[in-house]
């Protein structure tokens, strides 16, 4: 089975959509925020988001390998497991795929030129990137608590060091 | 065909505006995100009011019972006392100017972190006690009571803004939020709510010294060890002295720097340059910390511990006073010492021994910055440099909060590290100089429990960093800042793998050509110079291990 090509046609404004509903996770005054503003560092999130979302989508039409997904799945969970958000939310924002998905195939299936079956399929492709999303999100509430252990262990390590240094004899 | 459920559904989220608005969304204390509650001891030593254990996690805080009429006798007492105070609540005219501009919001995308509604936090409560609108029309004009809930409320969002100011430059009123900040905190403190980490430091550094709490003797141990690994690696060994009486100059640098990594090496930077020119300075194991965390306390504990400074420098009678590269030490001297605990008329205007510079800007609280210093030196040729042994590092240079945007320093800094490395990228320019996106970790937020909430903060900042790391391969973020050093590597180490952090001075003790020293084989750290020994490869120089 193939993913149909309206999908592709329709790159733009899907990649658009799915980055609205994500931005809609957050709380509004926030949301309407992360829309507007356009420069990447006066807004680090949504420009975070937009390149994430990118290339999670481009690579999934492609159907690349979940090494390749990584980076950009990354660029997003790393974000958003730090942020007020569960687990659950935190790499919910895959399904939010799945949305757009049945907005963009329904009026296609409709028509007759798409099938149910057709968007089943993509369905299940979905599923394969949100398992790949879990998957960042241990590895990155990982690397925070190595990091936190870290830091604690500088705060230290001089001191630990000194002491055990050997003095010379007087 | 079963209705396939729409996963908003699932993620709950809702196109509606909230069901509760910003003034009845209560805080939720999750782990991660909040500082642990200040220990019965550390109050009882400064003499703070209402020691107990107590943690935020609890529903009860064991508020005393007149906790309400303390924080509107408080706040009245304010108002009244600072001026600026009773502008910040009057004039804010809501423009949302500030909001998008505070590296918290950006970072955690709460709301309540937009600057303009931090100050509505405290503002709300003011309209309703104290505004004759607010007591009549109440929510109409945004007045609320005040209960518990928002004392939580103060407790989570006035220890999620790090007093750096940034929202006070875009705002048109200059509304300084740092301000309301610190005098929440303060309100806050009445009722004996601080968390540990600011208050255990400025206890430790009013009984003992610093913040860390290491004794005189064990102070002095640091340094000599300092003092052993230059000799390791320069082949010189350099005397610093301690509690000289008649020394020119008394020199204080945060106590950051001399225990932990990567500090030290700034330290040990301080000292090779001082043995190099010959300067006539003396360290002080009694004003061994030129930190203050007072200044997250409150203006006492702000002044007690600032008083040392002042009290050392008569005592041994010293000149005038050099401070290493700290970050709010010099919001302190800069903004507050003066008129806190000046004039120190004891001092002299500070002139250099080594170029004869007078420091006009600091004739009144004769305090001269270690990077004005040493951009003095090396602006009038004094120093022999050789950057190449920086060759390794791709340097990036961060703006630390209360030295740039709070004492206006963006060139010494940059001057030196010109000239003592080859590899120097700037970051985006709306995220440095003025503009420049605090670490996340400042006004004592910089402890291990807020992990998280730390990330969030440091988001635009490192969002910058990644930018130049990707498209120049910059490895080192260079700072003057003792709680950057502090917090960025782990910053660093979640953000952006594979850069390191340092303090200027660090990179000047590589690139320093010191008389009489024997071949340099490796850097302050340890790590082997281009083409003098095995490099483990090109992670080397981002480790931020010890």
């Amino acid at each position: 089975m193939k993913l149909p090509q309206v999908l592709t046609d329709r790159k733009p404004e899907i990649i658009a959509r799915w980055f609205h509903l994500v931005v809609s996770t957050y709380p509004p005054d926030t949301a309407k925020f992360l829309l507007q503003e356009k420069d990447p560092f006066a807004n680090p999130v949504g420009q975070a988001l937009r390149e994430g979302l990118e290339g999670l989508y481009e690579g999934w039409l492609k159907g690349v390998s979940e090494k390749e997904l990584y980076p950009y799945m990354d660029r997003i969970v790393r974000l958003r497991a730090v942020q007020d958000f569960s687990p659950g939310e935190a790499v919910g924002f895959v399904l939010l795929l799945k949305e757009v998905l049945r907005q963009e195939l329904e009026p296609e299936i409709k028509k007759g030129h798409v099938s149910w079956e057709d968007l089943e399929y993509a369905y299940s492709l979905v599923d394969k990137v949100q398992l790949l999303a879990f998957d960042v999100y241990a590895k990155c509430r990982e690397e925070l608590y190595e990091a936190r252990v870290k830091e604690i262990k500088n705060r230290v390590q001089k001191l630990w060091e000194r002491v055990n240094k050997e003095k010379p004899a007087k | 065909m079963s209705r396939i459920s729409k996963p908003e559904e699932l993620m709950k989220i809702n196109y509606r505006p909230p069901k509760t608005g910003w003034m009845d969304t209560p805080v939720e204390f999750r782990r991660g995100t909040w500082l642990y509650a200040a220990k019965p001891k550390s109050l009882e030593v400064l003499g703070l009011p209402n020691p107990r254990e107590w943690s935020p996690e609890e529903e009860d805080w064991k508020l005393p019972e007149n906790w309400k009429e303390i924080l509107l006798q408080g706040l009245k007492e304010r108002l009244e006392r600072f001026r600026s105070l009773k502008l910040f609540l009057d004039i804010c005219v809501r423009c949302g100017a500030c909001a998008d501009k505070c590296h918290f919001f950006l970072g955690s995308g709460d709301p309540k972190n937009m600057p303009v509604l931090r100050a509505e936090l405290l503002r709300s409560i003011y309209r309703r006690d104290f505004t004759t609108t607010g007591k009549i029309l109440g929510r109409l004009v945004g007045a609320r009571e005040l209960t518990v809930e928002v004392v939580k409320e103060w407790y989570y969002y006035f220890y999620q803004c790090t007093e750096c100011r940034r929202c006070s430059l875009y705002c048109p009123f200059g509304i300084d939020t740092a301000e309301i900040t610190m005098l929440g905190r303060e309100l806050l403190g009445l009722l004996g709510c601080y968390p540990d980490w600011t208050v255990a430091s400025a206890a430790n550094c009013y009984r003992i010294g610093n913040h860390v709490g290491i004794e005189p003797h064990a102070f002095r141990d640091m340094v000599e060890f300092c003092v052993d690994e230059i000799e390791n690696i320069t082949g010189i060994r350099v005397e610093p002295t301690f509690n000289r009486k008649g020394a020119e100059i008394l020199f204080i640098a945060p106590s950051g720097d001399v225990f932990a990594d990567p500090g030290i090496y700034t330290f040990m930077g301080y000292l090779m340059l001082f043995h190099e020119i010959g300067l006539d300075y003396t360290l002080s194991t009694y004003a061994s910390e030129g930190g203050n965390f007072g200044l997250f306390t409150s203006h006492e504990v702000m002044k007690r511990l600032n008083a040392k400074m002042y009290a050392e420098a008569k005592r041994l009678g010293v000149k005038w006073i050099l401070g290493g590269e700290c970050g709010h030490m010099w919001r302190v001297i800069h903004q507050y010492m003066d008129t806190m605990n000046g004039p120190a008329d004891f001092l002299e205007e500070p002139v250099s021994p080594i170029t004869g510079t007078k420091f006009e800007n600091a004739k009144s609280t004769k305090m001269v910055h270690i990077c004005e210093f040493t951009a003095d030196l090396i602006r009038h040729g004094k120093l022999n440099l050789d950057p190449s042994r920086n060759d390794h590092l791709i340097v990036t240079f961060h703006d630390s909060c209360n030295p740039s945007r709070a004492m206006g320093f963006f060139e010494e800094p940059r001057y030196i590290l010109r000239h003592v490395c080859r590899n120097f990228y700037e970051m985006p320019e709306n995220t440095i100089k003025e503009n420049t996106f605090c670490c996340g970790s400042g006004a004592g937020l910089n402890a291990d429990e807020n992990f998280e909430m730390r990330m969030r903060g440091g988001f635009p900042r490192a969002n910058a960093v990644r930018y130049v790391h990707q498209k120049y391969g910059v490895n080192l973020l260079a700072c003057i800042c003792a709680i950057d050093r502090a917090a960025l590597p782990a910053l660093m180490d979640y953000w952006v793998p594979g850069v390191a952090v340092a303090g200027v001075h660090e990179l000047l003790g590589n690139a320093l050509v010191m008389k009489g020293e024997k071949e340099r084989t490796t850097t302050l750290r340890g790590e082997p110079l281009e083409g003098k020994g095995e490099r483990e490869g090109e992670m080397e120089p981002g480790r931020n291990d010890a």
